[in-house]
């Protein structure tokens, strides 16, 4: 009864209880040292029992703690997606889709931006496929463990933790300066012409060096190491068995490489591949660096349909010179618009930018799940 | 098809040399890797030290001592301009430290409970969850911190202690760069956990121990270095996390550890100066290279850490 309740198990504070309500007032220390004594023989039983409860209880707690921490995870991702969604349904329509920027937020769409995105991930993919797939199959098949060899490993671990911005200030450096150079050389226009099945189009359009070719190539670099990685990882994945017998049959080490290995590990590269250029497509902030554009109503090369890919060759030549915006740097700007009315449409941006990140990563996954199908080592 | 025409001998060296030509090649691409960080090196340091033809490098105006250690950061041209970059600095550990706090359990927590506790089909459920996570960008989680955290949790939360919160503030930026690097922690935990071996914990089962006792008194402290590195990753990751910052961390260079204000970053400066209408030779841009040597030497440093104690306390089993 004095001893507090925590240090007794259930059985004893239903004894005691059971001892208190019968005695009512009774307190007396000889009771209390009474009911010790006689309880003495069972504790020690009980106290080793109390013990291991203890133990479960902690153990069940913990579990407790572990999960909530996962789930929250989840949760968190649930209120993201609903609060975004919900704060888009006042912009979000279709003419968000097609129309470009405006200071008006009822008429600002994200157009320009999308465009914007499209050119340079493209150009992304083509400057860092070769160059990072090229990269790992060199550090997974060919080198040997050299000093060099090793240096480039630690090395793109490195880069791979180098926040993008720096390479932001890298490519307006570098990049930009170079295209700056470029537009002296050529009295700051360049040719675009364009013949054969076209009728032959010549016009002098003005080089910039905010273009999008320097953006890709910013962004080739801030996502190189992942495309490295995830490269490698899938040229590891292919069974020396493979290599052994091509090798076996007199094919050279190249012919080895590009007709069993590459083939083999197909799945696995496109799949890292897809997968880094789409976090390219999140990244602001090295495009900012580089002097994006955070408001333009024009989309690189005057292309805002698709059908225009095909019937404006020279606007396609142009596209990658020209200006840019892109999705997030839009989102961005309206974000730090002081008028509230542009919460709904840097939302609506977000609807937008997810879909695009969804229907990308979806496509890895089919690649994966088929791939793993079909192929049985 | 010409090699077809050729000798034995012949057609060999043709594909020899081809194939000296691919192999150099494809060393080209990966010593790429080596070349940026070299660019890098060269054009941040080579920058901030010495700018060619007549505007001068950051360094030549502010010395090295005054940057490091002034406590006032005005990026102007003239007498008033001052150029300590502790302000920025202590905006930049506020928002990762609060996103340590918030990243360190959750992270962890999640990655225990998916290698010990999880069922193979409930980790094949919340791993994609994790990665959707970790694949929303940056400028997503500005605004969900800047319209959504901000006004309708921490702003009616802190409002019943009393507290006023700013518009934009440091709490709400780490809060967001938390939950972005979580995933990470939890992922690089979940590795380094799982290839505890089962021995390990079958025996411990086998004395009587409960699954607290298998998990947090021996396979965490038998992953611990690789956790460790995961913790220091994440921290570095915060450190550069630049869009989520920028948007809801505020713009004001003040040198405060008052998380429920708002203050600038480094990363976020960088952002702020390079968009502001300033001349590309003005002091403030210029200052963006001492900035980015700053940041990359600290990012660098924390990684090479993290790297060195994965290597150095890695508990190896056969």
């Amino acid at each position: 009864m004095i001893r507090p309740a925590s240090d007794r198990n259930k059985a004893e504070i239903a004894q005691v209880k059971s001892a208190g309500t019968a005695s009512a007032a009774i307190t007396s220390p000889i009771v209390e040292r009474q009911n010790t004594n006689a309880n003495r023989a069972v504790s020690f039983i009980s106290g080793a029992d109390r013990h291991i409860r203890r133990r479960l209880m902690l153990s069940r707690i913990f579990a407790a703690v572990c999960r909530f921490a996962t789930y929250s995870a989840m949760a968190i991702l649930i209120v993201l997606l609903v609060a975004i969604v919900w704060s888009s349904v006042d912009r979000l329509a279709l003419d968000f889709v097609t129309n470009t920027n405006s200071t008006n937020p009822t008429r600002a769409g994200i157009l320009a931006g999308v465009w914007g995105s499209f050119w340079l991930i493209l150009f992304t993919a083509l400057f860092s496929v070769p160059v990072g797939v090229g990269s790992a199959v060199y550090l997974e098949e060919i080198a040997k463990d050299s000093f060099l060899v090793r240096l480039i490993k630690v090395n793109l671990a490195n880069l791979a933790g180098v926040p993008s911005i720096v390479y932001g200030i890298l490519g307006y450096t570098v990049f930009r300066s170079s295209a700056a150079a470029l537009g002296l050389l050529f009295d700051g226009h360049h040719v675009v012409g364009m013949a054969g099945l076209f009728r032959i189009r010549l016009s002098k359009l003005p080089i910039y060096e905010d273009n999008i070719l320097v953006g890709a190539l910013t962004l080739t670099l801030v996502i190189l190491p992942t495309v490295i990685a995830a490269s490698q990882e899938a040229l590891r994945s292919v069974p020396s068995s493979i290599r052994v017998a091509s090798l076996a049959l007199g094919a050279t080490r190249w012919q080895t490489i590009w007709r069993q290995v590459i083939p083999a590990a197909l799945p696995g590269i496109s799949t890292g591949v897809i997968l880094s250029t789409s976090r390219a497509i999140g990244e602001a902030a090295p495009l900012i660096m580089l002097g994006a554009l955070t408001y333009t109503s024009m989309c690189p090369g005057s292309i805002d349909s698709p059908t225009k890919l095909l019937t404006r060759p020279s606007q396609v030549l142009h596209a990658p010179l020209d200006q840019f915006t892109a999705m997030p740097i839009e989102i961005y700007d309206w974000s730090k618009q002081p008028d509230s009315r542009f919460t709904a449409v840097a939302a609506s941006g977000i609807v937008v930018l997810l879909i695009v990140l969804l229907s990308i990563n979806s496509v890895a996954m089919i690649v994966r799940h088929y791939a793993s199908r079909r192929l049985k080592w | 098809m010409t090699q077809a025409n050729l000798p034995a001998w012949a057609r060999l060296r043709v594909s020899r040399r081809h194939e000296k030509f691919i192999q150099v090649l494809l060393f080209l691409c990966a010593a790429l890797s080596v070349l940026t960080t070299a660019a890098i090196i060269l054009v941040l340091l080579g920058n901030a030290v010495y700018a060619p033809g007549a505007k001068k490098a950051f360094f030549e105006h502010v010395s090295v001592w005054e940057f490091l250690t002034g406590t006032h950061w005005k990026p102007v041209e003239g007498e008033s301009g001052r150029f300590g970059i502790l302000p920025l600095l202590s905006g930049t550990v506020m928002v990762a430290v609060i996103a340590s706090l918030v990243s360190v359990p959750a992270g962890l927590g999640a990655a225990i409970y998916m290698s010990e506790y999880a069922a193979p089909a409930e980790r094949e459920f919340l791993k994609p969850v994790l990665e959707v996570l970790a694949g929303i960008p940056s400028v997503v989680y500005g605004f969900f911190a800047l319209k959504f955290i901000t006004p309708w949790i921490l702003k009616p939360a802190l409002s019943l202690f009393g507290l006023d919160l700013g518009t934009f503030n440091v709490l709400s930026a780490g809060i967001v760069v938390g939950i972005m690097v979580t995933p990470l922690i939890a992922s690089l935990s979940e590795d380094v956990i799982r290839s505890v071996p089962r021995s390990l914990r079958e025996a411990a089962y086998a004395l009587g121990s409960t699954r607290f006792d298998v998990s947090a008194r021996v396979v965490v402290p038998a992953a611990l270095s690789g956790i460790l590195a995961a913790f220091l990753l994440a921290f570095s990751r915060a450190i550069g996390e630049t869009m989520a910052v920028v948007i809801a961390g505020g713009q004001q260079p003040i040198a405060t550890l008052n998380p429920l204000r708002g203050a600038q970053t480094m990363t976020s400066f960088m952002v702020h100066a390079s968009t502001g209408d300033s001349a590309a030779d003005s002091i403030s841009r210029m200052s963006i290279y001492a900035i980015g040597i700053t940041l990359f030497v600290i990012t660098l440093t924390i990684n090479l850490i993290s790297g060195w104690i994965l290597r150095r306390y890695r508990e190896v089993y056969q």
